[in-house]
């Protein structure tokens, strides 16, 4: 009998296999995060062991250095091919951009430079629906313009576990294999499979990160949670949004939905 | 039981909440949400803030309508999921937006529900997208539903305008077969029996909508089912071939005998696969990503469904499909698409609309296109065999997707009532064989003969000319000495299909039997020549597929003016009078053969050169393909 994670997980490995199948060239953006990590390990079972297409990392140079130190030992111990991107500086982001979402916007900018130098026409993106009321209305399988903007107004039908394979040549997709995940989820599952993460995630003097983003615009949270089982436990009661500590996502009504219409993840 | 549900997390239950526009749904949502005390800190807050940014009344569904163009506008364009609990268990209830204009959403987001709840408003009734959704629901195979009467305090929580509408809606759902498990009264505004039950409608004696929808399950992955393997693709990472996919139903086991269609090659399992399993895999089941090894190298590709043989999908050229289209381009017969079919994909032809469905009264509309946003029942024909079930039998191999220019443009779930299952007449077929040529082959007897056996099938309208050639045609290859027999609707009717009437199931059964009978008489070494209207395609494919390589379709092709001025029977004066029903050409279609081996037209050219033309094709073929027999024998001795 599959369990409630074997099936999130079976789904995922589908639609990876799909992407696989039917889009090359293939990346995947890999922030080091607990969601991007878990949906690695899943590649890995999808693949048998191997991770068949790079994994790339939007740097802006301003990541905790726990997390350079973590993405430089996980290389090392699973031996996947890692490209990283330089991402362009904050000075030449849209100004009219409050400051959070304008430091954001930098990794939207490494990832267009990215694109349209290396081709990619299937970018995969460890997004979940639960995260934020944008990310919610996604699809798995969402067209980009090659300038990375999102036609959200008329997204394509998407049932069945059917998905929209084929593009005209200015497209590139982004793949949301792990869409259907809630936060809870990825942490029971990185527990289930002991996979490695970020000890920032757990707490070390009464503060931990929930959510794990460059050091000017993220912060930590309140939380004693110093194991992933105080993690999820913690996440059984909370009403505190997981982006809370996130502040480009809320510093005007629209900026997250401006980041994402132009290409954010 | 209890301690793994710890681990992993209880089973949630999708939830689609659909219905006409502005009877609530969002309200609902909302409503839902804050009375299970699921929303995040702030978020009632946020929302307060954005209504009265843009001076409106507090709008719930600004909880869902994340999109600047949809607080503006006040309407929901895309779907949304959002999450709430129970003190059962979670739920993630799908929102779909109710503009007709944004379908193609709604059923993006419907079609991963475990159950429905239909809104509908009490003062207004039933209302044209109530209907439509409720039809969709069907479509998607959804069984778990739960009508809410909603906004019935507008109506003064009256049982008597409740009783009403309960029957209004009872009626339209029990015309597709929906059941509702149950109708609840509910005033979402105020939150009336939605989480507890409410003492403003003592009539009312049935649960409020969560304790309803707390009875409602996950849909389990249909493992009773016969196995259903969709290969996805195949990996040679490490030197040995893994046939990877999602079991869709079903139960496969190591060491089970797999039959793989429509390639029909056959394997064992010699192992199931995943990465990192803890020990050797024995069996796996529906619903599970795996990968398997067989004992063979034999071709099994994408596309290809694995089974096993005794309970194999079927396999045709020809599927009928209820289908919902989103397409801003009207499908017509004629037009050519792609399907998905599982991971399967087919180019197909749309061989007819055989209606459109009106969906507010269930009616059908005679007219053979289906415009954006309508529902019908199409039959499709496909250039390459499909292997796929009906879809009452099993849900993933039973429903397609339909392509055109890169896009979705529709889906719709297969019935097969009526149409041959190719794999079962080629099971026949293949025990005729063995039965007749247990001494004696093909080979033999045309050696004999000196030619092969043939059909030649003629088809056409009535009156353009099939028995006429036909028996000329026979005329002249006898005079040639070969061994011909015609067979036609005087030797059938008076003994063979004495039996059977005129109507549509007995017509369809008459050309069968002709063509069982021609297959034999060809295998028997003659050159057997039919005339009969034959006019649909699906029959005329099983009598190819009963006579194996020698069928050849002979299309005799005379408009239907030209039919009706000869009308050598008086039968089209008679249709045109009404006396004849069903009469091809008048009052029922006819099919033209796609790729017949042959076409005369005998409006065009004169009966001698028709008769030259069909006399030169059956000597060519007949006789050539056993010239070539002999050249082959004689170069093996």
């Amino acid at each position: 009998m599959q369990d409630h994670l074997d099936e999130l997980e079976s789904k995922t490995i589908y639609i990876l296999r799909e992407a696989y199948n039917r889009i090359k060239p293939l990346g995947m953006l890999w922030s080091i995060g607990k969601d991007s990590t878990a949906l690695l390990w899943c590649i890995r079972k999808a693949f048998y062991g191997r991770v068949p297409f790079p994994m790339i990392q939007l740097d802006t140079g301003m990541e905790e250095d726990e997390v350079y130190e973590f993405r430089d030992q996980l290389v090392k111990e699973w031996g996947f091919e890692l490209k990283i991107e330089q991402c362009p500086p904050e000075e030449e982001m849209d100004q009219t951009l409050p400051p959070a979402t304008r430091a954001a916007a930098r990794k939207t900018e490494g990832l267009k430079n990215l694109l349209a130098r290396e081709k990619y026409k299937g970018i995969i993106v460890g997004i979940r629906r639960d995260e934020q009321s944008m990310r919610a209305k996604e699809r798995v399988f969402s067209p980009r313009r090659f300038d990375g903007t999102w036609n959200y107004k008329d997204q394509p039908a998407e049932f069945w576990d059917q998905y929209k394979t084929d593009f005209p040549e200015d497209t590139h997709v982004r793949i949301h294999p792990i869409l259907h995940w809630r936060e809870i989820d990825i942490w029971r599952y990185t527990q289930r499979e002991n996979i490695p993460i970020v000890p920032l995630y757990l707490s070390r003097n009464g503060m931990r990160f929930r959510s794990l983003g460059e050091k000017n615009i993220t912060f930590p949270i309140k939380s004693d949670a110093s194991t992933i089982e105080e993690i999820i436990a913690e996440l059984e009661v909370t009403k505190t949004s997981e982006r809370a500590g996130r502040s480009m996502d809320s510093e005007t009504e629209d900026s997250f939905e401006r980041l994402r219409q132009s290409g954010y993840m | 039981m209890t301690d793994k549900k710890e681990k992993t997390g209880a089973e949630k239950v999708g939830v689609v909440i659909v219905g006409h526009v502005d009877h609530g749904k969002s309200t609902l949502i909302g409503r839902l949400l804050h009375d299970t005390d699921s929303l995040m800190d702030g978020k009632f807050e946020e929302v307060q803030a954005s209504c009265k940014r843009r001076n409106v009344p507090f709008e719930w569904s600004f909880l869902l309508d994340a999109f600047q163009a949809e607080r503006d506008q006040a309407v929901t364009i895309d779907t949304t999921q959002i999450w709430f609990k129970s003190k059962k268990r979670p739920y993630v209830i799908i929102d779909a937006p109710g503009h007709r204009e944004f379908l193609k959403n709604m059923i993006s987001g419907a079609s991963f529900a475990d159950a429905a709840i239909l809104v509908v408003d009490a003062a207004e009734g039933v209302r044209e997208q109530t209907k439509r959704h409720a039809y969709i629901l069907h479509l998607l195979g959804l069984r778990q539903v739960v009508v809410a009467i909603n906004k019935m305090d507008s109506v003064g929580y009256a049982e008597k305008r409740f009783n009403e509408v309960k029957g209004e809606v009872t009626e339209y759902l029990s015309g597709i077969n929906i059941v509702p498990q149950a109708i609840i009264p509910i005033a979402a505004r105020e939150g009336v029996n939605i989480a507890t039950q409410s003492d403003k409608m003592p009539w009312h004696k049935g649960f409020s909508l969560l304790e309803q929808l707390d009875t409602f399950s996950p849909a389990a992955p249909p493992v009773e089912k016969p196995l259903r393997f969709p290969v996805q693709d195949v990996y040679r990472f490490d030197g040995r071939r893994i046939i990877v996919g999602r079991i869709t139903s079903g139960v496969v086991r190591k060491g089970d005998t797999l039959l793989f269609s429509p390639s029909n090659r056959s394997a064992t399992v010699t192992s199931i696969e995943k990465w990192n399993a803890p020990h050797d895999i024995l069996s796996a089941q529906a619903g599970e990503s795996i990968g398997i090894t067989l004992d063979q190298p034999i071709y099994a590709a994408r596309g290809d469904v694995a089974s096993h043989a005794e309970q194999a999908p079927m396999l045709t050229h020809d599927f009928r499909a209820n289908i919902f289209w989103l397409g801003k381009e009207p499908l017509r017969a004629g037009k050519r698409y792609k399907i998905k079919l599982a991971t399967a994909e087919a180019t197909v032809t749309v061989q007819s609309v055989d209606r459109v469905i009106d969906t507010g009264d269930l009616a059908r509309t005679e007219k053979d296109f289906v415009a954006v946003n309508e529902m019908a029942v199409v039959t499709f024909h496909s250039r390459e065999t499909v292997a796929l079930d009906p879809f009452a039998d099993n849900r993933d191999t039973g429903r397609v997707v339909i392509i055109e220019h890169q896009d979705v443009v529709g889906g719709g779930i297969v019935n097969m009532d009526g149409l041959a299952d190719l794999r079962a007449l080629r099971q026949a077929t293949q025990e005729n064989l063995t039965a007749v040529d247990h001494l004696l082959t093909a080979h033999d007897r045309a050696v004999r003969n000196g030619h092969r056996g043939m059909v030649v099938w003629l088809t056409g309208l009535s009156g353009a000319g099939k028995s006429t050639l036909a028996m000329r045609v026979e005329h002249a290859l006898h005079t040639k000495g070969l061994q011909t027999y015609v067979l036609d609707g005087d030797n059938v009717r008076r003994g063979l299909n004495a039996d059977l009437s005129f109507s549509t199931k007995d017509r369809s059964e008459n050309i069968r039997r002709i063509g069982e009978v021609a297959a034999l008489m060809a295998d028997a070494g003659l050159i057997v020549i039919t005339a009969f209207i034959s006019p649909f395609l699906v029959d005329r494919r099983a009598a190819r597929v009963a006579a194996g390589g020698s069928f050849h379709e002979v299309y005799v092709k005379a408009d239907l003016d030209t039919c009706e001025k000869r009308d050598p029977k008086g039968l089209y004066k008679k249709a045109r009078s009404g006396a004849i029903d069903d009469f091809t050409g008048i009052s029922s279609p006819y099919e033209p053969p796609e790729t017949p081996e042959l076409v005369v037209d005998t409006a065009a050219c004169d009966v001698d050169d028709c008769v030259g033309m069909i006399v030169d094709h059956v000597l060519e073929n007949a006789q050539e393909l056993l010239q070539k027999n002999y050249k082959e024998a004689a170069a093996e001795r």
